[in-house]
């Protein structure tokens, strides 16, 4: 399998700590599920492994849908990562 | 069912009147408004930022009255939500419903804006005297979509 390309989305608090809203990345082979993608981007570095970190309660949304952990990733999907949302 | 995100005011009777407008059928509205409060967690709020996902937050949003519709006998649901800069006292979301009785519009409306506090993606930011803060998502929240999920407030 090849790499796939993929968009990512952050929103509020995790935009913020990343400084950055959007950004279209090839991911390798073994990154296929949202689990997978989120611990790929903690190797990034320091901001990334806090804004992602595992205990930290994301979440979010694949293909503007919201998603789990399991979700698989496809050629040309939107994900998106947030804290819990606070409208209304 | 209209769905609408904007940074301007609303204006709640004009709202209404052109919601309920053509159908005669009509016996019942709800409406809720949600307003910013000068006070949160102990903190005064001088401005309050929000900050949503376009695209994501009209289908989330479309997706939540079309489970209304689905769960009850409602004729129409109305949605706005402002984003941008606010203040206390301003408007920040309306609800309203209608049906030909009360019960339904009612829950409808109860319902609508318990899911859209948990799973619209809007962010609240708050400028206070010790800073800028990120609003905390609220337990109270969870509980009440909990209530719905649990299949209470079922159609009367």
């Amino acid at each position: 399998m090849s790499d796939m390309n993929i968009q990512l989305r952050f929103f509020a608090s995790v935009r913020e700590a990343l400084g950055t809203s959007q950004e279209t990345l090839a991911v390798p082979a073994r990154v296929r599920t949202i689990a997978d993608l989120r611990e790929f981007l903690r190797e990034r570095g320091d901001a990334w492994a806090e804004a992602l970190a595992e205990g930290r309660a994301l979440r979010v949304a694949y293909n503007q849908q919201m998603a789990d952990a399991n979700t698989p990733l496809s050629e040309g999907c939107e994900v998106a990562f947030f804290p819990p949302v606070t409208g209304g | 069912m209209p769905i609408r995100v904007q940074t301007g005011d609303f204006d709640l009777s004009s709202e209404v009147a052109q919601l309920r407008a053509t159908n005669a059928g009509i016996g019942a509205v709800v409406s809720f408004v949600g307003t910013v409060r000068d006070i949160n967690e102990g903190a005064g709020v001088s401005t309050m930022e929000l900050e949503h996902y376009p695209g994501m937050t009209e289908k989330a949003l479309e997706e939540i009255v079309s489970q209304a519709k689905s769960r009850w006998n409602i004729f129409d649901a109305l949605v706005i939500h402002r984003v941008g800069p606010l203040k206390p006292l301003d408007p920040i979301v309306l609800v309203a419903v209608t049906s030909a009785h009360r019960g339904e519009a009612f829950d409808a409306c109860e319902f609508i804006i318990d899911y859209l506090k948990t799973q619209a993606p809007f962010w609240k930011k708050e400028q206070t005297p010790h800073g800028a803060r990120w609003v905390d998502a609220r337990v109270t929240d969870d509980e009440a979509l909990a209530k719905w999920q649990a299949g209470e407030g079922q159609p009367r």
